[in-house]
């Protein structure tokens, strides 16, 4: 079977949808990341895909390769405010952070 | 006698920078009476209220007389002494400042106001000393009166002398009312006020006409009167100014020659005025003579106006009925008020004014005639008096008349004389009369007099002095000021009435002034024979008699008719009052030495007594006065020289009048018959009443015409007339505007008030359901919808993601559809 460009972008979607459900639906701040994560990957799928079959040389792995690094970092970041909600909270559920409601 | 004609140049000034001074000691004085004078009294110390009074007068006195040197010593066209002391208003072109000027005319009313005034002071001493009223109050009036005489001779401008023409009016108020608790009195002081202020507004209207006619206006009006007038181009400009040197800038100016200008243009200073008219290269002249308001000559209508101000003030027919009634007040202010300075204040102003009335014959005609009836006039009423000083105020109206001829006709040096030499024996006149009053213990009723050459000789003596004066004999000085005045008015051909020429005004006006003439010495002499000559008819008793009234014993029925009843009851009162206080105040505390010789017998029962020494001085010293301004006035007819007034005033009356040329012979004849009328009117009054003569030829003249006589003695029911004519309607009408303001207009009020309120309630609804309605809806609905959208906010992020992803849902959906 022919492995094409549709096949990609299908299971970038999937990890996109899947990526989104978890954002939405987890009550855990750290799931929350990781739906994130997994966002962020269906996207680096997309580049490297598109960079395979339509635009050719390395410009698409090398963007990718920075989005993974910016998303290291954004988990840096996503962590330590995970850990500064607790600290004030103590939960990391992310419906006990809703002190800017009303 | 034409007058050469004249080249006029503008007035120099000569500004000096004491003159303040002569009408700020009168005012001095008068503070410090007012504010201390009750002090000094209560702490017995009476003196200085006169001290302070009399001080005042003779340093002003003392600062005219440095005046009147320096002026002396100049050049006749330099004589304009001139002080201002500040800017009272300035506004465009206009500028009024507060300054005073002296030329000779002013000159010569300031020494005879602070001259005859200081007299006057020093015999109301000895006329007020024994007064229960407050003394102090007596002297505050005095001298405030004489600041207020000052301002109005003194004045530069209109404004200021309309200042103390005011100022006397009030001053005379105050002291005919002096005894304001005799209602009598104090109502003699209001009718004096009231028909003042008609005067005064006379006054107003000419000064404002005059004001106009110069082209002063107020921008809308400047259009309706002819262009010709622009002698610069630039008269009828409006322009602004804030300073008295912008606004000197603002003023057109015409060069007359010799590098000199004058300002032009609407003024109210009399040396810019006078300027502006009699020089006339500035066109100023011409444009007067051609303005006309409603059909009539402007200039002849601000005469007339100007003369109605005169008339007021200086009591001419109809105004004059104030004077009479003024006598109410203590006799040395009938002398000083009322006869020597207050009242010639209407002939000064036509006299300084006199370049402004030679302009129009029409205004100098009714000023002669106004005149010429008044002297008549007044002099019948006074035949018929009994109150020696009501005689001397109709004589007083009577002079001022001769007065009004004088400067009326055009002979404006000889009307000014007559009111020097007015000022100098009718001042003897009243205060003679004031000396008998106080002889004869408050008795004004010269029936009760006679005899009282044995008593009062000084008295006797200066009173015979002025009544030759005013009856016209030689060597006293009416003679001289009487015949000038007639003779001009028999010469003058120049008189208009009403735009019409009448050269017969001249004549009838002698004619009827040598009547008047005649009357003078009759009545003046009637009055020396009923109060000097025969037998003291005073005396014990003689308030039982006091009620008589004249016509009781001739005809009973005229009882009713005549208004004399009420005077004598009322006389009768203040009689009683006058006696009581000098019960209550004791004989003792008269304290001249004058009065010692009664001290033996009761007080009204007495006999007559010469005054104390301050009265018989001022008399003696008025007298002579009498007596020796005549040579001022010596006629050319005897002399070939221009009298020495005439040649004095020379410089302010520029006013070139033409009378006819007539013969020296016949200036003789007129002086004759001068001189042959007061010889008929004294030997008519010496046959009728020289020693207490009874004489049945007047009983039966009386008697003959008794109707005409009630009439006279009445003085012609011009007061009740009054009454009648002016006073009820003037009540009646105000009774209507009362009731019209009562019921109308209170209405009117009223119902403005309850429409107003209505309208207010209805718009309180309006604003308080529509206005607050739609407010309170707005914020409710922005609370509702707050409300309601609140509950989106729920500060959970999955929520708000959640609408993230609709919203990209609705887009991709749209995208979808739109396509």
């Amino acid at each position: 079977m022919h492995v094409s460009l549709a096949h990609f972008l299908v299971v970038g979607a999937l990890l996109f949808c899947f990526g989104l459900v978890t954002v939405a639906t987890r009550r855990n701040g750290v799931g929350v990341l990781m739906g994130v994560e997994l966002i962020l990957n269906a996207a680096n799928l997309n580049l490297v895909a598109f960079n395979h079959y339509v635009v050719g040389g390395v410009s698409g792995q090398v963007f990718a390769l920075f989005v993974i690094v910016l998303a290291a970092a954004e988990a840096a970041v996503g962590l330590a405010i995970v850990l500064a909600i607790f600290q004030t909270f103590k939960s990391i559920d992310v419906r006990a952070a809703d002190a800017l409601r009303e | 006698m034409e007058h050469a004609t004249r080249e006029l140049a503008p007035i120099l000034v000569h500004q000096v920078s004491y003159l303040w001074l002569i009408p700020a000691f009168p005012l001095l004085g008068s503070v410090i009476n007012a504010l201390f004078g009750w002090q000094f009294e209560r702490a017995g110390k009476k003196k200085l209220v006169h001290v302070v009074a009399i001080g005042a007068m003779v340093c002003a006195l003392a600062v005219a007389v440095r005046a009147f040197l320096q002026m002396y010593g100049m050049d006749a066209e330099h004589r304009f002494l001139q002080d201002t002391l500040w800017n009272l208003l300035t506004a465009g072109r206009l500028t009024v400042d507060l300054a005073f000027a002296l030329d000779p005319l002013s000159m010569m009313m300031v020494l005879i106001i602070t001259f005859i005034g200081t007299l006057i002071h020093v015999f109301s001493v000895g006329y007020m000393w024994d007064d229960v009223e407050a003394y102090w109050r007596f002297f505050t009036w005095l001298n405030l009166f004489v600041f207020s005489m000052l301002l109005l001779v003194m004045g530069d401008n209109f404004a200021v002398m309309f200042f103390g023409w005011e100022g006397v009016g009030l001053c005379s108020y105050g002291l005919i009312s002096y005894y304001y608790k005799d209602k009598e009195k104090a109502v003699a002081g209001m009718k004096a006020f009231i028909a003042n202020r008609f005067g005064d507004f006379g006054f107003i209207v000419g000064m404002l006409l005059l004001f106009w006619g110069l082209g002063g206006g107020w921008g809308a009006m400047l259009g309706a009167r002819g262009a010709a007038y622009e002698p610069t181009g630039s008269m009828n400009t409006v322009a602004s100014a804030s300073t008295a040197s912008e606004s000197k800038a603002l003023a057109p100016q015409v060069e007359v020659g010799e590098g000199k200008v004058v300002k032009i243009g609407p003024t109210l200073n009399f040396r810019e005025l006078r300027d502006q008219v009699v020089i006339e290269k500035t066109g100023v002249m011409e444009h007067l003579k051609e303005q006309k308001l409603w059909g009539i000559g402007l200039l002849a209508l601000i005469g007339v106006f100007l003369f109605v101000g005169a008339m007021g003030k200086s009591a001419q027919i109809p105004l004059y009925v104030w004077l009479p009634d003024a006598m109410a007040g203590p006799t040395p202010v009938s002398a000083l008020i009322h006869a020597a300075t207050m009242v010639t204040a209407g002939v000064y102003m036509v006299a300084r004014l006199n370049f402004l009335f030679a302009l129009a014959p029409s205004a100098m005609g009714w000023v002669a005639l106004i005149g010429a009836v008044t002297a008549i006039f007044a002099a019948s009423i006074g035949f018929f008096q009994y109150d020696i000083k009501k005689v001397l105020a109709y004589s007083t109206v009577s002079q001022l008349g001769f007065m009004f001829i004088g400067v009326g006709v055009g002979a404006y040096w000889a009307g000014t004389y007559h009111l020097l030499t007015h000022a100098f024996f009718k001042a003897t006149l009243f205060l003679g009369s004031g000396s008998v009053i106080l002889g004869c213990h408050h008795e004004q009723d010269m029936r009760k007099m006679g005899g009282l050459s044995k008593y009062m000789p000084v008295t006797r003596w200066t009173y015979l002095i002025a009544c030759w004066a005013i009856a016209g004999f030689p060597w006293a000085s009416g003679f001289y000021s009487k015949d000038e005045i007639l003779w001009k008015a028999y010469t003058a051909r120049h008189l208009e009435l009403f735009g019409v020429a009448t050269p017969w005004l001249g004549p009838v006006i002698y004619l009827v002034g040598i009547i008047a003439a005649t009357g003078t010495a009759f009545y003046m002499f009637r009055s020396y024979y009923m109060t000097f000559s025969g037998t003291y008819r005073g005396g014990a008793g003689h308030h039982d008699e006091h009620d008589e009234d004249p016509h009781a014993a001739l005809a009973a029925p005229h009882h009713a008719t005549s208004a004399h009843p009420r005077d004598g009851a009322m006389h009768a009162i203040a009689k009683a009052q006058e006696e009581a206080a000098h019960v209550a105040h004791g004989h003792d505390a008269h304290g001249h030495a004058a009065h010692d010789d009664h001290a033996g017998h009761g007080h009204h029962g007495g006999t007559p007594h010469e005054s104390p020494l301050s009265i018989t001085f001022v008399l003696t010293v008025l007298a002579a006065g009498a007596v020796l301004v005549s040579l001022l006035g010596i006629p050319t007819a005897w002399t070939h020289a221009a009298p020495i007034l005439e040649h004095w005033l020379e410089p302010v009356l520029v006013a070139e009048v033409p009378f006819a040329e007539k013969p020296q012979w016949m200036e003789f004849l007129f002086q004759a018959i001068g001189v042959g009328a007061g010889v008929v009117g004294w030997a008519a009054a010496r046959a009728l009443y020289k020693d207490d003569a009874q004489h049945e030829a007047l009983e039966a003249f009386k008697q003959r015409f008794f109707a005409a006589w009630t009439v006279v003695y009445n003085k012609y029911y011009v007061d009740e007339a009054y009454q009648k004519v002016v006073l009820a309607p003037a009540l009646a009408f105000a009774r209507l505007m009362s009731w019209i303001d009562s019921n109308v207009i209170d209405w009117l009020v009223n119902a403005a008030g309850a429409v107003t309120r209505l309208v207010a309630n209805f718009d309180g609804l309006i604003d308080k359901y529509l206005v607050d309605g739609a407010v309170t809806a707005v914020a409710n609905l922005t609370l509702e919808s707050g409300r309601g959208l609140r509950r989106f906010q729920t500060g959970r992020v999955q929520t708000y993601l959640y609408g993230i992803m609709a919203g990209a849902l609705v887009l991709v959906l749209f995208n979808f559809v739109i396509r």
